[in-house]
């Protein structure tokens, strides 16, 4: 159930995440190792527009790869097409969406 | 039932899609016997309406795969031995077609889908014209080749568990047609197949696990022409054309 457009999206969101996956890996070891309190990071995090682009893209990119993602695996073992695929597809979507997206909004708004 | 080394103790499906079971035959052994000689034995031994399908006999024709032991194979050149499980064999129709009756499968959704993915000739040139000299060096000819050995046998769509799971999916020896013709400097189509290769049912719900280039009996990879073909689209993609 992809066409040419979902594919090439997953891919490029997966693209996109990669290196993200990484940076966040590597900031959250920075942090911890040097013994950084929730009130430290919070201090760092909110009122930085970096750091509102750099959870913002990763939440849009996960959004969009996983909607994709789980819509092949829910068409091709549960038989699920059509208005429903799509339904499915875009609910999904909007639900990682906002759930990232109040996440990033508490961490980076000041 | 006691395992007699002289006997083959062989269970064929009877019935249709709608309705069947597998029904039990011993079949004398033989040192030289393929899956089709103990198909054709019973037929001509045990059961005159035993329905199956084949025609060339020597692995040319496409037209006698099975599933044998649960596995999709052609059966005319796959001997005994090699399938053999404690001396039983289960010999069922192909894998994700219609049954029409007993081991003969309706290929139609198989070859309805070669059309659909484009695996026609594009004719470039005219009657008219002088016919066009191709180089066998040359690569997008020698990456034709690799698929031109495909009878159509149907083994890896049976193989395939996205065809499986996706009605739409066109499945591997169409897709590997496809690539072959984009390929072919004597095919004027490859806008055409592009667009047929890039829908719901296209190259990109591959899933690359294989299963279609591990069963090709005859050792075909049409698991890399769709990966050729998701690179192809993929370019035509980032250059506007969809
Ligand atoms: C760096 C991060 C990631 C990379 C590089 C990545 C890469 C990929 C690729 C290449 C596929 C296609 C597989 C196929 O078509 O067979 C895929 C599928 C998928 N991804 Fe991701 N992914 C990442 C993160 C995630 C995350 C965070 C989620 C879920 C929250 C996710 C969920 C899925 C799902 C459900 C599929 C569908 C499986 C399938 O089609 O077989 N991925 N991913
Ligand atoms: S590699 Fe692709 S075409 Fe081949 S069996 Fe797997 S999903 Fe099907
Ligand atoms: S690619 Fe191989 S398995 Fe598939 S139809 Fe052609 S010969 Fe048969
Ligand atoms: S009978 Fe022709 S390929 Fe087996």
């Amino acid at each position: 159930m992809l066409t040419v457009r979902l594919y090439m999206l997953q891919r490029i969101t997966a693209l996109l995440m990669a290196p993200l996956v990484l940076g966040h890996l590597a900031v959250m070891i920075y942090a911890v190792q040097g013994g950084l309190s929730a009130a430290e990071i919070l201090g760092r995090t909110q009122g930085s527009v970096a750091w509102f682009l750099f959870y913002g893209c990763f939440v849009v990119a996960v959004s969009v790869h996983a909607a994709i993602g789980l819509r092949v695996v829910v068409h091709e073992l549960m038989g699920l097409k059509g208005t429903l695929l799509e339904l499915f597809t875009w609910a999904t979507a909007a639900g990682l969406f906002l759930l990232g997206g109040r996440a990033v909004m508490a961490v980076t708004l000041s | 039932m006691s395992s007699d080394a002289d006997e083959l103790e062989v269970s064929v499906w009877r019935g249709d899609n709608a309705s069947g079971r597998f029904e039990d035959f011993r079949v004398p052994a033989q040192e030289n016997q393929t899956i089709l000689d103990v198909v054709s034995w019973i037929q001509q031994h045990r059961d005159p309406t035993l329905s199956y399908r084949y025609a060339c006999r020597v692995g040319m024709c496409g037209s006698c795969a099975m599933m044998v032991n649960g596995v999709p194979r052609w059966t005319c050149r796959t001997h005994v031995k090699v399938a053999l499980k404690d001396n039983r064999i289960s010999i069922g129709p192909l894998r994700n077609l219609p049954v029409i009756k007993d081991l003969a499968t309706d290929m139609d959704p198989f070859f309805d889908k070669w059309v659909a993915a484009e695996g026609m000739h594009h004719p470039s040139r005219t009657r008219d014209d002088a016919i066009e000299q191709i180089n066998p060096e040359d690569a997008s000819r020698q990456e034709a080749n690799k698929g031109i050995e495909c009878i159509n046998c149907s083994v890896c769509y049976a193989a395939c568990d996205t065809v499986a799971g996706n009605d739409d999916y066109l499945g591997p020896a169409a897709l590997q047609r496809a690539w072959t013709l984009y390929n072919d400097a004597k095919d004027a189509g490859k806008l055409n197949i592009l667009e047929a290769v890039s829908g719901k049912g296209g190259c990109h719900n591959c899933h690359s696990q294989g299963g279609c280039s591990h069963y090709c009996p005859n050792d075909l990879n049409p698991m890399a022409a769709i990966a050729g073909l998701k690179r192809a689209s993929a370019l035509s993609f980032f250059k506007g054309r969809k």
